[in-house]
């Protein structure tokens, strides 16, 4: 347990190594705690109900079948209706490629003219915007639910693109704005000399440095889109319910013999794009988690 | 744009507009949220003083819904459930990950992999890992057949279906989807912490135990300070994971105040109590965020 005192004090040899061993054994045990539920999920998803029936959770499929996973993709009954989480899937897809595409540009403009075009006023309307992030979002459902109304957009995909736009703005502004206020103030000043506008600085100057910024705010909105449940569950009707709605939806669904292999095929399903993101692009994620604690 | 030529003449008009073009860019961003947060927020905090009950009525009726909230059993059993879910959520996930993030800081090979497996969770939707967990602890299928397997066979595990002990499920599962934040967030804090004390503290004759909680942990009260306000947030805002795991159940045995309220909202139809109980979620959170928000804002000096 003294790693980092190694080049200092050197205690004995065999003691050192005894608690090297302690350290990974504890650490793998942990490893092992987190990835068990992911672990069974897919070694369920795997298995055929008379397995399920017969096995334990963490024994191993002895014939592998992917039939819940063709069920839970197209066949599984949400409710009345048995077609399977792929129309909800599309329809979070939908959902959450305009939800991030303008809440991503909205709060870059936003952050950027915070900062690089300080005007009066300028820290108190960041302030009041930011405030938005941390509401529990129970206390705008009524009104959100009667405005979606009036627009005529309740129950609707637009309607649900609207308010992930409308509070992830807060996330947005905040991310762009912590990032601009890191960007030389003289490079801006440099390029109002030179006759730039305030578009063109933000195209030609701020964007192209904002690619990591960009890409932090991407998969944070995304991640939060694509898992939002209140939202979904409060805001759309069964044709446009986001895949999380319809997940739960398949798994409370209790017509007939209960099938834990498809609900957890679902369950894989509805968690792989955000899953995927995160193995794929995990550096920012966790950059966004930390800014997300509203640490500068 | 082509203001340039603007000089020597009167102003014209594209110079003026470039000189308004933040503000006219920011102002309906700005307008949005304030639409969408404080309006919303003041119609809710309206509501909650009125009579509605299925539709909303603007009469105003005092403090009616508040004492009917109050006199309600099912929103004790949500506050209550608040207080056992975020009490033990909040320390498990502190204690774990604050081990984790000191175990991992020992100079690890295997590093970058376990960080990525000790964050996954965060990665996923609750309803995803709620799944997943309801299955685990199913009584009957899940751990407890394990257990018989094992040679246990008197061990039962009922939990979810147990009034008494359902809540304690959203704790376990709870804790198991965010203890790797808390451990990240630990983590960047102990890099933050400069070699050389933790070497002096060595030289000196510490131990790595008195080291660290002599030395290190102390030098670590702002990333406390910041996880405790993180996961307590979290904890209020907790919907998805009940929803997922019990429903509220078995009867309303784990509800908690975000489920509470949507239940009154949307399936009872009882506007005004609803939104008396979001208007309590509001007044606790903003007790908590807004001192944490100021200081940062100010400290942070930005």
């Amino acid at each position: 347990m003294s790693g980092r005192t190694d080049d200092i004090v050197r205690p004995k040899g065999a003691r050192q190594a005894v608690l090297r061993v302690l350290l990974f054994v504890i650490l793998g045990l942990f490893a092992a705690y987190y990835l068990l539920p992911l672990f069974v999920m897919v070694s369920t998803s795997l298995k055929t109900l008379e397995e399920i029936r017969t096995g334990t959770l963490v024994s191993l499929p002895g014939t592998v079948t992917f039939e819940p996973w063709a069920k839970a993709w197209s066949a599984a009954c949400v409710g009345v209706k048995c077609e399977g989480l792929k129309p909800y899937f599309w329809n979070s897809v939908l959902i959450a490629v305009p939800g991030v595409a303008i809440s991503t540009f909205l709060g870059a403009l936003a952050g950027y003219a915070l900062t690089k075009w300080r005007f009066r006023g300028a820290d108190v309307i960041f302030g009041l915007m930011l405030f938005g992030a941390f509401i529990p979002f129970q206390v705008i459902l009524l009104p959100m639910a009667r405005t979606l109304g009036l627009l005529g957009l309740a129950g609707t995909i637009p309607g649900l693109i609207l308010v992930h736009v409308v509070y992830g703005l807060a996330f947005t502004t905040l991310f762009f704005r912590n990032f601009a206020v890191g960007v030389s103030d003289s490079i801006v000043q440099a390029a109002k000399i030179d006759g730039a506008g305030f578009f063109s600085i933000f195209f030609r100057i701020l964007v192209p440095m904002a690619v990591p910024t960009f890409g932090v705010t991407v998969i944070w909105q995304f991640t939060q889109i694509w898992n939002d449940f209140l939202f979904g569950v409060a805001f759309t009707s069964s044709d446009s319910n986001p895949v999380t709605v319809a997940l739960n939806n398949v798994v409370a669904t209790s017509t007939g013999v209960k099938e834990y292999n498809v609900d957890m095929a679902a369950a894989i399903l509805a968690g792989l794009p955000t899953l995927l993101v995160y193995v794929i692009a995990g550096r920012y994620f966790v950059r966004g988690l930390a800014a997300g604690a509203v640490k500068g | 744009m082509s203001a340039s030529d603007g000089r020597g003449g009167a102003p014209g008009l594209g110079r003026r507009l470039e000189a308004w073009l933040p503000q006219i860019v920011v102002s309906p961003i700005f307008a949005l949220s304030f639409f969408f947060v404080y309006c919303f927020i003041g119609w809710t905090i309206y509501i909650s003083f009125t009579k509605s009950r299925m539709l909303p009525v603007y009469e105003l009726a005092g403090l009616l819904q508040y004492e009917r909230l109050w006199a309600t059993p099912r929103w004790y059993v949500a506050l209550e459930n608040l207080f056992v879910f975020g009490g033990l959520f909040i320390v498990g996930c502190l204690v774990i990950g604050l081990v984790l993030a000191i175990l991992l800081d020992q100079r690890i090979r295997a590093e970058g992999v376990l960080r990525t497996i000790y964050l996954y969770p965060m990665a996923l939707s609750f309803i995803v890992t709620g799944t997943a967990w309801k299955w685990i602890l199913n009584p009957g299928l899940g751990i407890e057949r394990v257990a018989h397997g094992l040679g246990f066979e008197n061990f039962k595990f009922d939990w979810l279906i147990n009034p008494d002990m359902a809540i304690y499920t959203i704790v376990i599962a709870g804790i198991w989807q965010s203890s790797g934040y808390v451990m990240a967030l630990f983590l960047a804090g102990l890099r933050s912490v400069d070699d050389e004390i933790i070497k002096a503290a060595a030289i000196d004759g510490a131990g790595p135990l008195r080291t660290y909680a002599g030395i290190v942990l102390p030098m670590l009260g702002p990333v406390f300070l910041s996880a405790i306000i993180i996961l307590t947030h979290l904890a209020v805002k907790s919907f998805d994971l009940v929803i997922a795991l019990t429903g509220g159940g078995p009867g309303y045995a784990t509800d908690l105040p975000a489920t509470f309220m949507y239940a009154y909202a949307f399936q009872r139809s009882e506007l005004g109590m609803a939104a008396a109980s979001a208007v309590m979620m509001l007044a606790t959170i903003m007790a908590i965020m807004v001192p944490y928000l100021y200081s940062e804002l100010r400290g942070g000096n930005r």
